[in-house]
């Protein structure tokens, strides 16, 4: 039966158990919750700097395992645009969106739903909607990306 | 030290999370949001897979503290405000224009080449300015 399901939702399932798994790993050791801007964007404003050596420790392992994993797993390209008005458009408006929204995929969407927070399922409704109406806009409509 | 080798335990989990679930790909990442053409929904089970160990995470930190001391976040005291809705779409926009969020962006970065580079560029730019354009906006009075 499991021929019909294609590998790529078998492989996110089981990618996405060891995302969950760092979550729970950041939560129950050090009482933290994982988000990527949050962790991030805390170094970059100096909000966080009072937990700097912690914050660098989990980008450094976001990262290195990669690195590590590369050699051993299926090559694959990560179909990346390359109009930099596209790229330098999209991460100002990640870079900023996500630090007026205090958080992005993994802080409101794994964290917050998971905790049944109405503000990390709010913003999860929000940004995939912007996210759809852009490809829809972007792709089909303008036909840039 | 401990706090910090945790951390990058977790980093380590998320990254490799990242990389296995092909979340790294900004074609999978737009598919899902591609509703009106060739939908790929691998991002749902990686958001199932994500937040079924949370779940469990969550339960387990009733009546404990974090292995390191301190405590648990406490839930936001905030509503939902016009700064999450705003934030969270100028978030998307920017989400399925490139099909790269924080995490995918960061966790990409030794092997997806020089545009993944520009990207997160940008958006630490993008996250550096956003102090001053708060205080700009909370000083024509407009913000909520």
């Amino acid at each position: 039966m499991f021929d019909s399901i294609p590998a790529d939702w078998i492989w996110g399932l089981i990618g996405g158990l060891v995302i969950g798994t760092g979550g729970a790993v950041y939560l129950l050791a050090n009482g933290r919750i994982m988000g990527a801007s949050g962790i991030l964007g805390g170094l970059v404003d100096g909000s966080g700097r009072n937990s700097a050596g912690e914050r660098l420790a989990f980008l450094a392992g976001v990262v290195l395992l990669p690195i590590l994993l590369n050699p051993i797993y299926r090559p694959f390209s990560t179909h990346a645009s390359e109009n930099l008005a596209v790229l330098i458009s999209a991460g100002l408006l990640v870079g900023i969106g996500t630090r007026i929204a205090n958080g992005c995929t993994s802080g409101h969407g794994v964290c917050g739903i998971s905790r049944f927070s109405l503000r990390g399922i709010v913003a999860t409704v929000f940004y995939i909607l912007a996210g759809g109406l852009t490809v829809l806009l972007f792709r089909h409509i303008l036909g840039v990306i | 030290m401990q706090r910090k080798i945790f951390a990058f335990l977790a980093g380590g989990l998320f990254g490799a999370g990242l990389f296995i679930s092909g979340m790294t790909d900004t074609k999978k990442v737009q598919g899902w949001l591609d509703v009106f053409g060739d939908w790929d929904p691998t991002l749902a089970f990686v958001m199932g897979g994500a937040i079924l160990p949370m779940l469990i995470a969550w339960r387990l930190t009733q009546g404990r503290k974090p292995l390191v001391g301190g405590t648990f976040p406490e839930r936001a005291k905030a509503e939902t405000d016009s700064d999450l809705v705003v934030g969270s779409v100028l978030f998307g926009a920017g989400w399925g224009l490139a099909g790269l969020c924080p995490g995918p962006a960061i966790a990409s970065l030794s092997y997806g080449g020089w545009p993944h580079w520009v990207f997160f560029g940008a958006m630490l730019l993008g996250m550096a300015l956003t102090p001053a354009l708060r205080r700009a906006v909370d000083g024509r009075g407009s913000a909520a």
